[in-house]
């Protein structure tokens, strides 16, 4: 231990050693004065972690980032930023950042089952190549496959899209964000016909209540939760409603706690919209207005292998179908949900639902509703969605400050990229479809391709894709920013499998060796975050941009410069179909970097107009502007079209604008007259997604999980994050700091139910379910207190991989898993 | 074109020395994806007091002390009994930053803003463990040192 003594007498030896003439150490000069040293270039940067978009003011000095803090200017955070944020300066300087393109290899030549050995970007690429050429000669696009990310920055994600799905023809690509927010969308395009909250942050400082389905904001969304504890703790009269199946940290701010049996959250929502109903709270002129009523399909399944028992037993399989019906139709239909079958079924006291379905039904009481994982990733979520959207809808309390139906997002470009780029497998930019044939033609317009160029098939989903990799339909694979081995559900039956197959050739770009690296046969060293120019989109529409600040390390480049560069190797008339060129000969012997890229439109901007003050390494290395280029053109899809968004340059001045951007000014409310430019004089109320301008009140009953509790397995088990951690842990874990904050992922336990075990908190355990299984450690008195019958294991940590235990069932319609829900066993090891 | 002043920081530069391996994935230490290790035993948590330099001024500085069972709630918040302006005379603990007095318009208030009641939310203890991997963040200080020693011919 240093005592202040020791520090004093430290100071002396120096004083002394100046007397003396001796060279000073540079330790005792103890305050640095001058300028050109202390100095510090500051720059904005969206942060690199969820989906709250926190701006961050990042310092450099000599090329290394030195310092971060949350940035005062920028309307989301105002300043502050949760634990991780506030270590993000640590993120890129992991000691095992990788630096070379790694392949496996045997006597010095690829081989499935050699070892990783360094080669060069020529090597790794040329062997990419080859693979894709065989693949896409034998098998046709569909033979490939890709997975981005929500991390993918928008002109990565955009140059993703337009290489699969204009390129190579293939619309097999997929975000990780199919495993976090694919729920949400279908929610929004059923109800609303137009994706993303119509609602924005500011609603956080107008509301008086909050209702949370299924979020634990205190540990996911800290600085959107600072926001709710200013508001509730500042005016006494708001009250906050917490409802999970276990007990989290958000409870320590929740005035009414409700913990609910799993799956029964369907059975509250028709209950509250009953209790509406009956209590005549409905708002009869709004709901007159703007929404109709339809019936939804039911019994449509969980989202397995066609050939599994629970998925042939489904009268509906899949099915999104509804028909009209009126409100008379749909108040009888949710009568049966009373309050004491709601009470019954999800073993909250009936006061207490009484009480949260009073906030919604008064009509003095603005109210915001929060949600993410514990209602996306449900089996049924996109009901779930649907029915949080019709208590709303019936009350009439959206669109306006404070009464705000919400949906966050987990992934810092979640809606930025996945979802506004379009970088799932049915989707183009702007909320367009691969399977409208006027969708497809504006998209092939605006890119300059052939009519015909794309694909009209529905390509393969998160999950899907690990089938199809296991099943050999996909043989060639590209991840890319994200780390599906260790975040895909059932790894050991359907992702493992897939990618050790030793048919298929699979790449990742990481900055790190992830446990998907691991899995892969080539591994591409990625620039990470301020490595490289970037826009994110946050859960309140706010797109935002950085600049460059520091250089990647060793040969590492962007996802995007991988992309566009990996298109140089490959001509038309390799990947296209004769009958396309015949139709269009202009575009034989094209590479398809110039078909994609030098478009005339994508290479338009001059690398002049690149920042003054920063580095750009894609546009130095191709000559142009590259992501200005990439932005405007993707701007024209959503610009006129309800989706704006401002001119590239603004961005990189502004804390981020909220499309629709019109007029050079952002919307806060979409759909309600004098905030929205969409909607027309005298409206008041337009939900311009659906062509009828209304929204859609959805009937849905309640549906059992496809896999419950039984005798073997007699414990819930749900999965999650943790405040510390972000998603797998790839960046987090590489903080000292972090890592020690929370070392490793333990199962969270009732303390009754660890006695009934005879195990107590540190007991080695084997958690399994009929999938596979995991070694872990009892925590009973951790920050989460799931009731009897539930444990929570967090998925941050690489060598607890509990992705090997869940359950592969998704929503039918949004194809999103649950991985909130499935049966397990814990067993005591050792003794 | 612009370009980086960029100095050379030659104690810095990553070097991996990589040789041909089958598991490549840091965290997991050698256990192959389809087996499981036997998980560490539960970290005990840092109780010294004593202070951890930050990594940077706007650090949040780390807690050097148990919370266990620590009450932060609508109710109490037990860190402000020993950490409020009032109380530091008593418990010597330092008190908490006067940004924590400043609301969303930065304007200071009678007392710690709400924005800034859950202090956990920025502020974790620290496990007795070894990292999983090395991190090669340096701070500013060792930054300028080594920008002021001679230049030997860096871009």
């Amino acid at each position: 231990m240093i005592s202040r003594r020791d520090v004093i007498k430290a100071q002396a030896v120096a004083a002394a050693a100046a007397a003396a003439g001796l060279p000073v150490p540079v330790a005792a000069q103890n305050l640095v004065t001058d300028a050109s040293l202390t100095e510090l270039k500051w720059s904005k940067a969206p942060c690199r972690f969820c989906g709250t978009g926190c701006s961050i003011m990042v310092a450099t000095k000599a090329g290394r980032v030195v310092a971060s803090h949350g940035d005062a200017k920028a309307e989301v955070n105002r300043g502050l930023n949760c634990v991780k944020g506030y270590f993000l300066s640590k993120i890129m300087y992991g000691s095992d950042r990788l630096t070379q393109p790694l392949m496996r290899k045997t006597n010095g030549v690829y081989d499935k089952n050699g070892n990783f050995e360094p080669v060069s970007w020529d090597e790794a690429f040329d062997t990419m190549a080859a693979k894709w050429k065989e693949t896409l000669a034998k098998k046709g696009p569909q033979g490939i496959g890709m997975f981005g990310s929500g991390q993918w920055t928008v002109f990565e994600g955009y140059a993703g899209v337009k290489l699969m799905k204009a390129g190579f023809r293939s619309n097999n690509i997929d975000p990780n964000a199919r495993h976090c927010m694919a729920s949400a969308v279908v929610g929004f395009m059923r109800t609303f016909g137009i994706d993303e909250p119509m609602g924005c942050y500011d609603d956080f400082e107008a509301a008086d209540a909050f209702i949370l389905w299924g979020s634990n904001m205190a540990e996911m969304h800290p600085i959107l939760w600072t926001r709710i504890a200013d508001r509730r703790f500042s005016h006494p009269h708001v009250q906050v409603a917490v409802l999970s199946t276990f007990k989290h940290r958000s409870f320590d701010l929740a005035d009414i706690p409700a913990i609910f049996t799993p799956q029964t959250d369907m059975v509250i929502l028709n209950y509250i919209a009953n209790h509406i109903i009956q209590s005549g709270a409905v708002n009869k002129e709004f709901v007159a207005k703007h929404v109709n009523f339809r019936l939804g399909a039911t019994d449509i399944g969980y989202g397995l292998r066609d050939e599994n028992p629970l998925q042939m037993a489904a009268a509906n399989p899949n099915s999104g179908a509804s028909e009209p019906m009126t409100f008379e139709d749909f108040a009888e239909f949710v009568a049966p949900y009373t309050l004491e079958k709601a009470e019954e079924m999800s073993g909250v006291p009936a006061a207490t639902l009484e009480k949260i379905a009073a906030l919604y039904a008064d009509p003095d009481t603005k109210v915001m509703s929060l949600w993410t994982m514990g209602v996306n990733q449900h089996t049924r979520g996109v009901w779930v969605n649907n029915m949080i959207y019709n208590i709303h809808l019936l009350t009439g309390k959206i669109s306006t400050p404070g009464n705000s139906p919400f949906s966050l997002t987990g992934q810092p470009s979640a809606c930025g990229t996945a979802r506004e780029v379009g970088t799932f497998s049915h989707r183009l930019p702007a909320d367009l479809v691969v399977t409208n044939p006027e969708h497809r033609a504006h998209a092939e317009d605006i890119w300059k391709v052939p009519p015909g160029t794309v694909p009209d098939w529905v390509g393969a989903h998160a999950v899907e894709q690990n089938r199809q990799l296991k099943d050999g339909k996909i043989n060639c694979y590209w991840v890319q920013v994200n780390n599906n081995m260790q975040a895909a559900p059932n790894i050991m039956e359907e992702g493992l499998p897939g990618y050790r197959n030793p048919e298929n050739f699979i790449v990742v770009s990481d900055a790190y060796p992830t446990v998907t690296a691991e899995a892969a046969d080539l591994i591409l060293p990625a620039a990470m975050w301020v490595e490289k120019e970037g826009a994110y989109g946050n859960a309140e529409r706010r797109t935002q941009f950085w600049h460059q600040l520091v250089n990647a390390p060793g040969e590492s480049k962007s996802d995007l410069w991988q992309l566009m560069e990996f298109s140089k190797r490959f001509t038309t008339d390799e990947v296209w179909p004769s009958e396309l060129l015949d139709s269009s000969p202009e575009f034989r012997g094209k590479t398809l970097f110039e078909v994609l890229f030098e478009n005339g439109k994508v290479d338009a901007f001059p690398l002049e107009q690149t920042a003054e003050d920063y580095a750009n390494h894609e546009s130095e290395d191709y000559g142009f502007y590259v992501q200005k280029g990439l932005f405007e053109e993707y701007a024209e899809f959503g610009r006129g079209h309800g989706h704006d968004l401002a001119p590239f340059d603004r961005y990189h001045e502004e804390r981020g604008l909220r499309w629709p951007v019109v007029d050079g000014k952002e919307t806060l409310w979409r759909f309600k007259e004098g905030s929205d430019p969409y909607v027309s004089a005298g409206a008041d109320f337009e939900f311009y997604g659906h062509k009828d301008g209304k929204a859609r009140i959805f009937a849905l009953p309640y549906e059992a999980p496809p896999e419950v509790p039984d005798e073997e397995y007699p414990f819930w088990l749900s999965t999650g994050r943790v405040l510390e951690h972000w998603h797998s842990g790839s960046m987090t874990q590489r903080v000292p700091e972090l890592h020690k904050a929370i070392p490793d992922a333990l199962v969270y336990m009732h303390p009754d139910d660890a006695t009934a075990l005879g195990v107590r908190r540190g007991s080695e355990v084997k958690l399994s379910s009929r999938r596979g299984f995991i070694l872990s450690r009892i925590e009973t008195r951790g920050r989460n207190k799931p009731p009897q019958g539930l444990v929570f294991v967090p998925w941050f940590d690489a060598r607890q991989l509990i992705n090997k235990v869940t359950l592969d069932a998704t929503d039918p319609l949004s194809k999103q898993t649950d991985f909130k829900k499935c049966a397990v066993k814990i067993e005591p090891v050792g003794a | 074109m612009k370009r980086y002043l960029f100095l050379s920081l030659p104690a810095l530069i990553v070097v991996t020395a990589v040789v041909a391996q089958e598991q490549v994935a840091t965290f997991r230490q050698g256990t192959p994806l389809h087996e499981n290790a036997t998980p560490p035993a539960i970290a005990k948590v840092n109780n010294s007091d004593l202070r951890q330099t930050r990594n940077y001024p706007e650090q949040p500085p780390l807690i050097p002390h148990k919370i266990d069972g620590y009450q932060i709630d609508v109710h109490v918040n037990q860190c402000l009994q020993c950490h409020s302006r009032a109380a530091t005379e008593v418990s010597q603990a330092p008190m908490v930053s006067i940004t924590h007095f400043m609301n969303r318009e930065n304007q200071f208030l009678t007392s710690v803003t709400p924005r800034r009641y859950f202090c956990n939310q920025c502020h974790v203890t620290q496990g007795q463990v070894r990292e999983l991997v090395g991190n090669q963040f340096i701070d500013v200080d060792t930054v300028l040192d080594i920008a002021r020693q001679p230049q030997d011919g860096g871009d």
